[in-house]
């Protein structure tokens, strides 16, 4: 559903026509069930890490997201260099974009060889060759990043499009505020995509903003606004192409608000004590999205389920065998903490008690939790 | 080649770096059709057109954090905080992500973020401040105060063309006040290299930005006592020149420091702290400071000229530490 901003004068006008999902080929379709099923199946292995304390830092799960992830990155077109800036619970998105599972699982496990080299955690890393830009915990502050990165695409003339993820909290920030109404204003080609899952950490929507829906946001900074069902991963593309298009067609920034739920915690040690009761059930039971699409795939689209077990099975395999590699990976060499915090000097010098020192203590603690566990 | 002012300066080598390199752009509040509160940026804009010098929305947060986005993709913007007081507003930008994109991220920043700084102007709290000292605790950032018009233009030059983020203060009350010719040619300061601004034997006074004119003054005057004093500007405070402060110590044995900037967790105490650490046994003396009281900095010129450190006060400073 496309809501046009109500400022006087605009020419928010629809690039091109927005397309339908009927574009999309089966074997489109089937390539996303595979990234859903890879977002899942690889958080299910993480967690398996996790309990192993071979994950080191906070788990964060998208399980019940996947279709709002892959559906809004499936939209961006990767042969055009289109960038996007994940958040959290986008693991899905970063697949879509090349995002490896053994990068996934070197991170997590904070391994020598992750694509941070250890300094930063989780899905918390980037690859402008690839499109995706790493995010900092800071919420709201990438839409400022992703207008100054989609500002580059206009001021070169390049046929370019940005997106940037947020929750429903981060709308509360002065960095989304800030960055997307610079964005308007430039009218850069950025699709500001606002997850709407329902809760910030443990505070509800209701908590959160006196607005009825979140997309009523973007009158505000007069611009367009979609909406769509982000449990259904086909209505998810399908809203985020017409901005992705928009955008493209110098239409300028569209807000587009995936309407889903997050099925888990905060992070892994969250219990969801704050959750009403039945509430997580109800949608496990009723809105999983990788079981509606599993419907449509086989029911409206006639795949035979063998297609989808023999999908299931490469997932098992490049999962089984990225393990195998990042589990294998060596830990960081301690003194390379001092390289690259400026391109000159490359790295700083190691203090008078560390010279000649190799690592700081014998054993590095590996703590089950960062002592938020409330489990 | 005629004089020009400390701000024509600034203005000279903007012109010259968005000349050299189409990648240079400006964006800041009321900086592109005005030229800037104090018109900096004056004639930019009808120049190099609205597209390369960016009239914002009041959002310090947006151009930060753009100019980081349009950085990674090979842009070298120049932010303006209309005054540096500012900045503040953009604090989490610049020390999250800004300073930490390259080490967690291999995201290169390389942007400016210049503003008008500094006191001794009646601007009250908030028109007024000096920010260095919170940025100094944060890696990844490069922090110039540049004192002289030269500097001012080498310093910008070098900071557009450094490959990571540089803050960029602009002393306010040197604006108008000083005038100099430039030096022929691409003339580049190196960021991280302080300058001897006076030679002396008998006491070493360390400073930066318009605190240098006032330790200045004052050598004038304790050199009718006797005393010979020599004025390091630091120009860089980060990286700080520790070969130059260690150069000065050996030299005179004897350290003030004078800073415009308030007195606890100032730039003065790390560098007292790096005396300390490198050079101890050559010290004759305790190293003294010289800065603004800890207060914010009011606006009546009694209470702001009796806050801000004057050439008195630092005079009083040698001879004690001369006597000591």
């Amino acid at each position: 559903m496309t809501q046009q901003g109500t400022a006087q004068g605009q020419d928010t006008a629809d690039g091109a026509q927005a397309p339908g999902v009927s574009e999309l080929t089966l074997d489109q379709k089937l390539e996303l069930y595979y990234y859903m099923r890879l977002t899942r199946s690889l958080e299910e292995r993480l967690v398996n890490l996790y309990r192993q304390t071979k994950v080191v830092g906070g788990l964060f799960r998208s399980l019940g997201q996947e279709a709002d992830a892959v559906g809004s990155a499936y939209a961006l077109d990767r042969t055009k260099g289109d960038i996007l800036s994940p958040l959290i619970r986008n693991l899905g998105s970063m697949l879509v974009q090349g995002a490896r599972p053994d990068e996934i699982l070197r991170q997590y496990m904070a391994k020598g060889d992750s694509p941070t080299r250890g300094r930063e955690l989780n899905i918390h890393y980037g690859d402008l060759v690839r499109g995706f830009v790493g995010q900092i915990s800071q919420l709201g502050d990438m839409v400022p990043v992703m207008a100054g990165v989609t500002l580059s695409f206009r001021m070169r003339g390049e046929d370019r499009v940005g997106m940037v993820y947020v929750g429903d909290g981060a709308t509360s920030t002065g960095a989304f505020h800030e960055g997307i109404n610079f964005a308007a204003v430039q009218r850069c080609p950025l699709v500001v995509v606002v997850e709407n899952n329902g809760y910030a950490y443990s505070t509800p929507l209701s908590k959160q903003t006196a607005a009825r829906e979140l997309r009523d946001k973007a009158l505000g900074y007069g611009i367009p606004s979609e909406q769509a069902d982000g449990n259904d991963v086909l209505a998810t593309y399908e809203a985020t192409k017409r901005a992705v298009d928009r955008a493209r067609a110098g239409g300028g920034v569209t807000l587009v608000e995936l309407i889903t739920y997050r099925r888990k915690g905060h992070a892994e040690h969250d219990n969801q004590s704050y959750v009403p009761a039945g509430e997580i059930e109800k949608w496990a039971a009723s809105n999983d999205p990788i079981d509606r699409f599993v419907t449509v795939l086989t029911m409206d689209l006639k795949v035979d389920v063998s297609v989808l077990g023999a999908i299931d099975e490469r997932v098992m395999a490049e999962i089984d065998r990225a393990t195998d590699e990042a589990e294998a990976s060596p830990m960081p060499e301690p003194a390379d903490a001092l390289v690259g915090i400026y391109a000159d000097p490359p790295e700083e010098k190691p203090l008078w008690f560390r010279e000649g020192v190799r690592a700081a203590v014998e054993v590095n603690e590996r703590p089950s939790s960062w002592g938020t566990h409330d489990v | 080649m005629s004089e020009i002012t400390y701000l024509e300066a600034i203005r000279e080598a903007l012109f010259e770096e968005m000349e050299r390199d189409e990648n240079v752009f400006c964006l800041g509040e009321d900086i592109g059709a005005y030229g800037g509160a104090f018109k900096v940026t004056e004639g930019l804009q009808a120049k190099f057109g609205e597209a390369r010098v960016i009239d914002t929305p009041i959002s310090e947060i947006a151009i930060i954090g753009a100019a980081a986005g349009a950085a990674h993709m090979g842009m070298r913007p120049v932010c303006e905080m209309q005054f540096i007081d500012f900045i503040s507003c953009g604090y989490d930008m610049l020390t999250n992500y800004v300073a930490t994109a390259r080490y967690r991220a291999m995201l290169p920043c390389p942007m400016v973020v210049r503003g008008p700084s500094g006191g001794y102007v009646r601007g009250g709290p908030f028109h007024s401040q000096n920010p260095e000292a919170a940025f100094l605790h944060t890696p990844g950032l490069k922090m110039v105060y540049p004192a002289t018009a030269s500097d001012a233009k080498g310093l910008m030059k070098a900071a557009i063309r450094d490959e990571d983020c540089v803050l960029f203060f602009e002393h306010k009350y040197l604006y108008r006040r000083i005038k100099e010719t430039m030096p022929e040619g691409d003339h580049v300061v190196p960021i991280g290299k302080a300058r001897v601004a006076r030679e002396g034997t008998d006491v070493s006074i360390i400073t930066y930005a318009a605190t240098v004119w006032k330790s200045l003054e004052a050598a004038e005057e304790l050199e009718k006592e006797g005393l010979s004093v020599e004025v390091i500007d630091l120009r860089s405070l980060a990286p700080l020149d520790d070969e130059a402060i260690l150069a000065t110590v050996k030299k005179t044995n004897r350290v003030l420091i004078v800073h415009e900037d308030t007195r606890t967790g100032g730039v003065a105490g790390e560098i007292t702290s790096r005396i300390s650490e490198m050079a101890f046994e050559w010290l004759d003396a305790p190293i003294l400071r010289v800065t603004a009281a800890d207060v914010p900095l009011p606006y009546s010129p009694p209470l702001e000229d009796y806050v801000l450190p004057q050439t008195a006060d630092i005079v009083k400073a040698v001879r004690r530490l001369a006597e000591y």
